[in-house]
């Protein structure tokens, strides 16, 4: 990278936080996604807002590629470089800087964690709900530019569901705020919303507002096993057609339950198709009176076995087939894709076969485990990303999964984001309206294409 | 884990089996257990980051220099990445590997370091016996008073403040090493039901032969006829995990000719970081047609004394002159993240009459320690027994357990430097007391 560009950001931040050497930023050189490096021309760390807005000014002013990066966790290579690209680092700008218990929100920079968001949420008795798979180290910075998901969809809602507000700054370096504190707020367009899940194409988060609320009273976890994954899902359906929302509904097919007890022993039955995870929250009274329906729902659908923990300790030991699902799955083999296709919920167990149907066209292990409630499924691959024939299989499995996805009225990314991993599906799935007015707005906030080139579209 | 290997070319982490480094998805749930990323927030200071270092070297990418080799001696080898990771990546040989590829590329060599090296894990830690004839004469030095009138003469002074830092940290050698305390052959208190070796270590064999006897006192006290021969050797974890993987061997070998395995039920070590080492030679001489077999045999009979006590049921102490005791556990790296073992001593401490035990918050957090990382990265180990003595400080106990002599050290440097009068013991030795009370 040029040098007169490396002194400016050394003046503008400081000699310690612009790195050039090889040993400082090859480990920028991904993110959290299988397969995909690509090293960056140096890596900035911002720690306030006027930095961050110094920084663009200068990328803008000598057109350069600026990534913006949290802890580097995202599944769909939004936070890996482009070629040379400055990689942006959010992490030291890491304080909360309000919690307001008269309005119930939580201000926030953007390299806090979720898990720390959530725990000042919980010892204000409030409740942060977002809970993506890598909450103790994602930012919430990340977490917005991805509009992630996590376990509590189904009730809960995302990421997007508790932002009332954020501080951007644009690709030309100008800072505004969308957004306030009111829950009601109609005035012009919904700018905010228009930034979160926009993988960090558009502008900058330097702060957060986020909604809390209050701290459920109550939980109840419970666990069920079927001989058919058809079962799984009609007592899903029947439990939603109760209306019970259960806060956490998940599920692991036969090749995860298979992974998981080989990896964990924890006696889960090995010949069966399906195990749902149950938990629903709220009012103690509720609480029973909904753990009572989803049983009686369970059995009705024929449950191989049922059961519903009576404490604690027996909630995380119930919980902890599905907490180690992914873990289990990823030791069996060195590359690890797992996938994110969401199907709308009464299509889920139509295509969980068309997985474990695609799985045996090509010769592939994956195991299928995620979100029964609200149709958001993780087919994991476990492949070798130096086997060249066998990744080949996984691209063709891919392009079937998506296709079959699209059919069934699916989307191709329910909570990782486009990135570049999913970019070459976006087209076919949008359609050219669509596609046409994304690439407007970004040529309109970002006319010369210096932020995360290259990611969703192009 | 994986046996390393030495090739024609040089390039350890290239011979490696690829899929060792290839295991990490990169999925950084490791970050926030280590405690140099915690503290730098720096991915280079991260297992994915390091990871993805070695991965360059492996790919020829990257060819080990002095930053690379300076990153791997950063780490502090605690392991809190295994426990975090989800993938099961076997970074306590990836490490071994990296140290032993910093080492031979000699990025990071001086001659002081090079003589240094030579004295310590090339001549000290190779013979127990010149180990044992340097603990004499610090022993000596430390009771004939000099130790005493150097420190209040205003001497040291004159020299360099890392010089005193060090002196200060000098530990005290205990009057008799263990094969003064304890005899080859402890019989087993009625009914005899095991027979087992006992490890006394290196370190732990000058400064604190008395956990040792303690242990043995222990043992027998459980059923156990104990074999401790007097003259043993290191381990060889010291070298390991420094970069010298063939020395490491060679210890190795004379450990298992030492205890041959098949003699035993069980081999029994008390030091946390000796015991993850202790467990893998079977990895470490995968590849010797003489060895590899016994290697097997021995990981298999290699037991933490914690491990081992609850596996055969322990005898809990009878309640008689119950003695009141608050007492915080701080978990050893090497027990909690290289052996998994953290039940154990926690249901060793409980079956104590009288003992209470405080939770310590952070209890797996590394106390900065580390083997001799207090010593070559004395910064980093600072502020981590900082941040260990301020947890403690939150609780109420006056007695902090710990179950390897590495953090026994550290956390007494710690209560020095913070003026806490608390006692730092091994669990064994609280176990022992209370079995003298009965």
């Amino acid at each position: 990278m040029n040098i007169s560009i490396l002194e400016k950001l050394r003046s503008l931040l400081g000699v310690k936080n612009v790195l050039t050497e090889p040993e400082d930023i090859i480990p920028y050189s991904f993110d959290g996604t299988a397969a995909l490096r690509v090293m960056p021309g140096c890596v900035i760390f911002v720690e306030n807002t006027s930095q961050v807005s110094d920084v663009l000014r200068l990328a803008s002013d000598q057109n350069l590629a600026v990534v913006t990066r949290g802890s580097g966790t995202g599944l769909s290579g939004g936070s890996v470089p482009s070629r040379d690209c400055i990689v942006l680092c959010t992490v030291k700008m890491d304080s909360i800087l309000e919690l307001d218990k008269a309005n119930l929100t939580l201000l926030t920079e953007p390299g806090v964690t979720t898990l720390k968001i959530a725990e000042a949420a919980e010892a204000a008795g409030l409740f942060y709900p977002p809970d993506p798979g890598s909450m103790k180290i994602s930012t919430i910075g990340g977490n917005v530019a991805e509009n992630s998901g996590g376990l509590r969809g189904l009730k809960y809602g995302v990421t997007r569901n508790y932002i009332m507000g954020l501080e951007l700054v644009l690709p030309d370096g100008e800072v505004v705020w969308t957004g306030n504190k009111c829950v009601k707020d109609v005035a012009g367009y919904s700018l905010k919303d228009l930034f979160i899940g926009s993988e960090g194409t558009l502008g900058i988060v330097t702060k957060v507002l986020l909604r809390l609320i209050p701290k459920p009273q109550a939980k109840k976890t419970m666990m069920a096993t079927f001989g058919r994954m058809d079962q799984a899902a009609e007592a899903v359906s029947l439990i939603i057609a109760s209306h019970v929302i259960p806060c956490t509904l998940e599920f692991l097919d036969r090749v995860t339950i298979q992974c998981v007890e080989d990896y964990a022993k924890i006696g889960l039955p090995t010949d069966c198709e399906a195990l749902l995870l149950m938990e629903t929250d709220g009012h103690p009274a509720v609480v029973a009176e909904e753990a009572a329906k989803m049983e009686q729902c369970c059995r009705q659908c024929g449950c191989v076995e049922f059961k519903a923990a009576a404490n604690e300790a027996e909630s995380l030991r119930l919980a902890s087939a599905r907490r180690s699902a992914f873990s289990a799955l990823a030791r069996v083999a060195p590359t690890t894709i797992l996938e994110d296709v969401t199907v709308p919920r009464s299509q889920l167990a139509v295509m969980i076969r068309v997985v474990q149907g695609v799985a045996e066209k090509y010769g592939l292990k994956i195991g299928t485990f995620g979100h029964m409630g609200d149709g958001n499924l993780h087919p994991t691959f476990l492949t070798d990303e130096r086997n060249k024939e066998e990744m080949h299989r996984v691209e063709e499995a891919f392009k079937e999964i998506f296709a079959e996805t699209l059919r069934l009225g699916g989307t191709i990314t329910g909570e990782h984001g486009i990135g570049l991993a999913k970019k070459p599906y976006l087209a076919a799935f949008l359609g050219s309206g669509q596609m046409r007015v994304m690439q407007e707005l970004k040529k309109a906030l970002d006319p010369k294409g210096i932020l995360n080139p290259g990611k969703m579209f192009d | 884990m994986h046996s390393p290997k030495h090739s024609a070319s040089g390039n350890l982490l290239k011979n490696l089996d690829y899929s060792v480094v290839q295991q990490c998805m990169h999925c950084g749930l490791c970050l926030p257990t280590c405690p140099t990323y915690d503290v730098t927030k720096m991915e280079r200071n991260s297992p994915r980051g390091r990871i993805s270092l070695m991965r360059a070297i492996a790919d020829g990418e990257l060819s080990p220099g002095k930053a690379f080799a300076d990153e791997m001696y950063f780490c502090l080898g605690c392991l809190a990445c295994m426990t975090a990771c989800p993938a099961g990546v076997d970074y306590a040989s990836l490490f071994e590997h990296a140290r032993a590829e910093a080492e031979h590329s000699k990025a990071n060599h001086s001659w002081t370091r090079r003589l240094i090296r030579k004295l310590t894990i090339g001549c000290l830690f190779m013979d127990q016996n010149r180990l044992q004839l340097l603990g004499s004469i610090i022993r000596l030095y430390q009771q004939c008073g000099l130790q005493r009138l150097l420190r209040g003469s205003g001497v040291l002074n004159w020299f360099p403040k890392r010089m005193r830092e060090l002196e200060s940290m000098t530990p005290d050698v205990e009057a008799g090493f263990s094969s003064d305390l304890i005899s080859p052959i402890t019989p087993a208190a009625k009914p005899s039901k095991y027979r087992v070796a006992m490890l006394t270590g290196c370190a732990q064999d000058l400064i604190f032969s008395k956990v040792n006897a303690d242990t043995v006192e222990v043992l027998a006290r459980n059923g156990c006829e104990v074999i401790t021969p007097a003259q043993q050797h290191c381990c060889g974890s010291l070298h390991a995990h420094n970069g010298d993987l063939d020395l490491a061997r060679i210890l190795a070998r004379r450990q298992i000719d030492l205890f041959p395995p098949e003699n035993f039920d069980a081999i029994i070590t008390n030091a946390a970081g000796c015991g993850t080492h202790l467990k893998n030679y079977g990895n470490l001489l995968a590849d010797d047609v003489h060895y590899a077999g016994k290697a097997l045999l021995w990981d298999s009979k290699l037991k933490d004394i914690h491990e081992w006590l609850v596996q055969i049921g322990i005898v809990p102490p009878r309640d008689c002159n119950r003695l009141v005791q608050k007492v915080t556990y701080h978990e050893a790296c090497h027990l909690c993240h290289g052996q998994k073992i953290t039940r154990q001593p926690r249901a060793i401490l409980g079956c104590i009459p009288g003992l209470k035990l405080e939770e310590l918050a952070e209890s797996t957090w590394c106390c900065g320690s580390a083997g001799i990382y207090n010593i070559i990265q004395p910064e980093m180990a600072g502020q981590l027994l900082d941040r260990k003595m301020k947890n403690i400080s939150r609780t109420d106990c006056m007695i902090v357990a710990t179950a390897n002599p590495g953090c026994i050290l550290q956390i007494v440097n710690g209560a020095k430097s913070h003026s806490m009068p608390i006692r730092v013991v091994h669990p064994i030795t609280l176990l022992a007391e209370a079995y003298r009370r009965e």
